[in-house]
């Protein structure tokens, strides 16, 4: 299976003015290693909100592209949001699922998806215009080309292993965060 | 001899002013799960051109899609019964954790001759539920209230970054639905 830190790291080579919001916990680890990022928004807090912000900022930047990197039980706990999304089908968000099949922050008890519940065909009925499931690190192309460039809402599903990572801890100041990401996306003031 | 003054026209009933004052304020994304008490409302944003409007599955999504449209310099409101702001406690948080300007009104349900009693456990601690919050709440009990009071809510909310509840009590949002 895929190693979580690898795979992220490929996607986000080589970035751009790509914009990623991560849900709390181990996704938020595995994009913080790849080099703390000012066009980076780390949630850390309301599990199960990461694809509702990542709807909005889509919504409010169609200049942009948006990328959403959560874990399965982020996703699992507002499960609605893929389908709120389906009804107002961004072209410029991608949600991109590391699905462990566990939680891993409290200690690695088995999630829904451990038991074969499938987020991907869940994407699918959500009408997401593109669906790719990926178990192995050459998926990272197929899942760059979808980020990059392909008109969406489109839902990468990677089936990754659950051996544990060193926490890699960014930023929590809230309104840190928020004033960078502001200031770096170039976002006309409120 | 002078004409009798015209009676106040439906177009200018509380939605319409509440609209009136999204558009004053910038606001660009209402989020909201459909509602009675809220149905004019929600359609003069869907045919508004400048606000994006987003039916949510859940209240609960409300306050993250509030934040993604802060991120994007957007401006956001939501709209919801009572019953939702318990759907959304937990979310509530990423509000205060970023300081994020929302508005949110919230009809009143389980407070005046509603016909469902199971609406007012929700419905009694609503208010204290948005204090504890960490919300502003505001309550509009008469219809001549409601554009001063929505318009005071947004310049608190937008001005320093507050999250302002407005409580449209049940008494006066059934009247304009026909429930009474």
């Amino acid at each position: 299976m895929l190693d979580r830190r690898e795979f992220v790291a490929r996607l986000l080579a080589d970035r751009g003015d790509l914009l990623v919001v991560t849900g709390l916990g181990t996704a938020t680890f595995d994009v913080a290693a790849c080099g703390d990022h000012p066009l980076n928004f780390y949630l850390w807090s309301a599990m199960g909100s990461t694809a509702a912000v990542g709807l909005g900022l889509a919504l409010a930047r169609p200049d942009r592209r948006v990328a959403v990197i959560t874990g399965d039980g982020d996703l699992l706990m507002g499960l609605g949001t893929l389908a709120t999304i389906g009804v107002k089908q961004p072209a410029n968000l991608s949600i991109v699922v590391l699905d462990n099949g566990h939680y891993a922050a409290t200690g690695m008890q088995a999630s829904h998806t451990a038991a074969g519940i499938d987020l991907a065909r869940t994407a699918e009925a959500c009408r997401f215009a593109h669906v790719a499931s990926v178990d192995a690190l050459a998926g990272a192309a197929e899942t760059r080309k979808l980020l990059y460039g392909a008109d969406g809402p489109n839902f990468i599903l990677a089936r990754v292993a659950s051996t544990r990572q060193p926490r890699i801890i960014p930023s929590r100041d809230g309104h840190a965060i928020k004033q960078r990401f502001l200031q770096a996306s170039g976002a006309q003031p409120l | 001899m002078a004409e009798p003054p015209a009676p106040s026209a439906p177009a200018a009933a509380w939605p319409d002013r509440i609209h009136a004052v999204f558009r004053r304020n910038d606001v660009a994304q209402v989020g909201y799960v459909p509602d009675t008490g809220h149905a004019r409302l929600i359609s003069l944003c869907q045919q508004d051109n400048e606000i994006v409007d987003v039916v949510l599955a859940s209240e609960a999504e409300g306050p993250g899609l509030v934040l993604g449209a802060a991120l994007g310099g957007r401006r956001a409101a939501l709209l919801m019964q009572s019953s939702g702001v318990g759907n959304c406690v937990n979310t509530f948080s990423l509000l205060r954790n970023c300081g994020i300007a929302c508005v949110i009104l919230v009809t009143m349900r389980g407070e005046f001759d509603d016909f469902n009693p199971w609406q007012v456990p929700m419905g009694s601690i609503t208010e204290q539920t948005l204090k504890l919050a960490g919300f502003l709440t505001y309550r509009v009990e008469h219809e001549e209230d409601v554009e001063e009071i929505v318009a005071a809510g947004c310049n608190m909310a937008f001005g320093g970054n507050l999250q302002v509840a407005i409580l449209l009590a049940q008494r006066m949002v059934d009247r304009h639905t026909g429930h009474h």
